[in-house]
């Protein structure tokens, strides 16, 4: 077990390098920087004040190096834009995003693996089918457009969820239920086929041989078996749902790491860019991790292997 | 004396229209071994599962007696049946590679089975798990618990199937194929512990096979079944020493015997496969592989006996 964890880590740390030298390259490509930053109206000597300032005119390894190691220290450089640290940005923003993204999967994962398993059972019947129509909807359903009925709904009509903010849980509700609905008929269908080969092995024979009641077989041997995929795309989905959540930002006015980034982005405030391209690739790289222990843990083969 | 299973007119239709078993008959006495040969797809396994109540969705079981002490199989719910199932019934299956749960440990899977029909700890399930792991000869009981069945080899993971299937101590054990996948020493050493498992305990014993040498080993009776029905059934005594249906002595005669079976001559074989039988069928399902097909074969063929306690569904059995 230590063993396979050790090599994952080592496998982590070698992509996480990766990808400071990818972030690092994306905004440096994207166009001269000094001159992004002196604005339209600065002269050459500006521009040429602003390039020695911030470093601009070092040679790009020397930048890199420079940039990594402060990273790697938190510090993550200064906004333009806000003129302000980037880690205090990032700090400030990250638990709206980090609840919101929790709250969707949490959703996702108690609506899809139980409908999942449902449909499983239940194999070939109108209630499975009516199941994988209902997913086939939501996944069809545009997130903007979902957000926007519920607000007018359980917002405005029934006045039941605040219709913006995270000032208490509750607003996490309807954001987190939009995030999920993405995720949902992913999590369904892999819950499904894999409850379906489950129930259908060998050893499910073994469960029921021995007597065991319909939930011990269902839920202990099948299930264990066939939650290993759903494990590993719900961390993939929860890192979507961390870095992609910029749309549902808007629509419910949180101001998260998603709105962030799309500002900085379209101001060209390098240093946030970066910061929160690096941010969302060291989750995403920790949610796979997480995910290969839990599955590890599960699958007493892959321990070995 | 009573038997400890008691089968008549077993019927099983599957949801597509065949018929995989026609009017099965079988009785198992305690401490007795009763052999269900065949080849593959008469219908032997399925027997097996009905009693087992473990048919796949969609088939449909039905039985004029199909009683297991004073339990009365057909009528018993799902949960009831359950409860049965692992305690005074066991079963153990042909694929030991895939039969154990690849996520949990032997222990936990092993101890689970007490745990569920007698309410024990997870800690009295190990002891009798490991005393019973000892009994069906795997060294080092204690280490093997805490492994996982990827960890063993096929042979060990039968005896682990073995032992799982005794932790109740039933009174009935269905060996569907116990040994077909596993090597031919190995083989040996799993027939040789059955049988001293049910000398001791006093299983009753339905074991089922194609392997007519396994049969002449452990067998006391034997039903020899095909196209989903007992075409002959006997002592194992008067079976070999008179088959009387086409195909039983057809089966005998793929099997060399040695010093009895000339060398320079090629073993018998029956031609053709094993027809699927759809509803309606009427006649000896075999007329179409028998040297002695007569018209009379096309129509209804009744059970005759041969002699005591031996008979067969055949034309050629004087009425």
């Amino acid at each position: 077990m230590l063993q396979f964890l050790l090599r994952r880590a080592v496998l982590a740390l070698s992509v996480c390098l990766t990808v400071l030298v990818v972030a690092f390259a994306l905004t440096r490509l994207s166009g001269d920087l000094a001159v992004s930053i002196a604005g339209p109206n600065a002269t050459s000597e500006d521009v040429a004040t602003i390039r020695k300032n911030y470093g601009l005119d070092r040679p790009l390894p020397v930048q890199f190096v420079d940039w990594a190691a402060n990273a790697a220290s938190g510090d993550l450089g200064r906004s333009y834009l806000y003129r302000a640290p980037v880690s205090g940005l990032i700090r400030e923003r990250l638990p709206i995003t980090l609840g919101l993204g929790l709250s969707g999967l949490t959703i996702a994962l108690l609506t899809a693996i139980p409908l999942g398993i449902l449909s499983a059972m239940r194999e070939g019947t109108l209630l499975d089918r009516a199941i994988g129509l209902v997913a086939l909807l939501g996944q069809a359903m545009p997130s903007f457009w979902l957000g926007l009925i519920l607000v007018i709904w359980f917002g405005l009509k029934l006045q039941w969820l605040p219709i913006s903010g995270v000032d208490t849980w509750q607003g996490y509700i309807m954001p987190g239920t939009v995030l999920a609905f993405s995720a949902i008929p992913a999590l369904m269908r892999l819950t499904r086929a894999g409850m379906i080969e489950a129930l259908s092995s060998d050893y499910i024979r073994t469960a029921r041989a021995k007597g065991l009641s319909t939930a011990s077989i269902v839920l202990k041997h099948a299930l264990r078996n066939a939650a290993m995929p759903v494990v590993s795309v719900a961390a993939v989905q929860l890192g979507f749902m961390l870095g992609g959540s910029i749309v549902i930002e808007t629509v419910f006015a949180l101001h998260g790491v998603g709105y962030l980034a799309w500002e900085s982005i379209s101001k060209n405030d390098f240093p946030v860019v970066q910061a929160v391209v690096l941010l969302l690739a060291m989750i995403y790289i920790g949610l796979t991790l997480l995910a290969d222990t839990m599955n590890a843990v599960l699958d007493p083969r892959l321990r070995a292997g | 004396m009573k038997p400890v299973l008691e089968i008549e007119n077993l019927r099983v239709g599957f949801a597509d229209g065949t018929a995989a078993v026609r009017g099965v008959s079988l009785k198992v006495a305690r401490g007795e071994t009763h052999c269900l040969v065949g080849e593959s797809g008469c219908g032997k396994s399925v027997t097996a599962l009905s009693t087992m109540n473990l048919l796949a969705r969609g088939a449909r079981r039905s039985a004029d007696v199909m009683r297991f002490h004073d339990y009365d199989l057909t009528s018993l719910s799902d949960r009831d049946m359950a409860r049965l199932r692992g305690d005074k019934i066991a079963m153990i299956f042909q694929e030991p590679m895939t039969s154990l749960n690849p996520a949990y440990t032997i222990g936990s899977q092993m101890a689970e089975v007490l745990e569920r029909h007698r309410r024990v700890s997870r800690a009295k399930g190990l002891e009798r798990a490991a005393d019973l792991l000892g009994r069906v000869g795997i060294t080092a009981p204690g280490m093997r618990l805490a492994q996982y069945p990827h960890q063993l080899s096929g042979g060990l993971r039968q005896r682990v199937m073995i032992a799982m299937a005794l932790m109740c101590e039933p009174e009935l054990l269905i060996a569907d194929e116990p040994t077909t996948a596993l090597d031919v020493t190995v083989q040996a050493q799993i027939l040789r512990l059955l049988q001293e498992l049910q000398r001791e305990l006093g299983l009753a014993l339905l074991l089922i096979t194609h392997d007519l040498g396994i049969v002449a080993r452990m067998a006391q009776r034997v039903s020899v079944m095909y196209a989903g029905q007992v075409v002959e059934s006997g002592s194992a005594e008067a079976l070999f020493r008179a088959p009387t249906h086409p195909y039983t002595r057809g089966l005998l005669a793929c099997v060399p015997i040695p010093g009895k079976t000339p060398r320079d001559q090629p073993l018998g074989s029956i031609p053709g496969v094993v027809p699927r039988i759809g509803p309606g069928f009427v006649g000896c399902a075999f007329r179409d592989r028998c040297a002695h097909a007569e018209p009379a074969c096309g129509g209804t063929v009744p059970r005759r006996t041969v002699a005591a306690d031996h008979d067969a569904v055949c034309t050629m059995v004087p009425a």
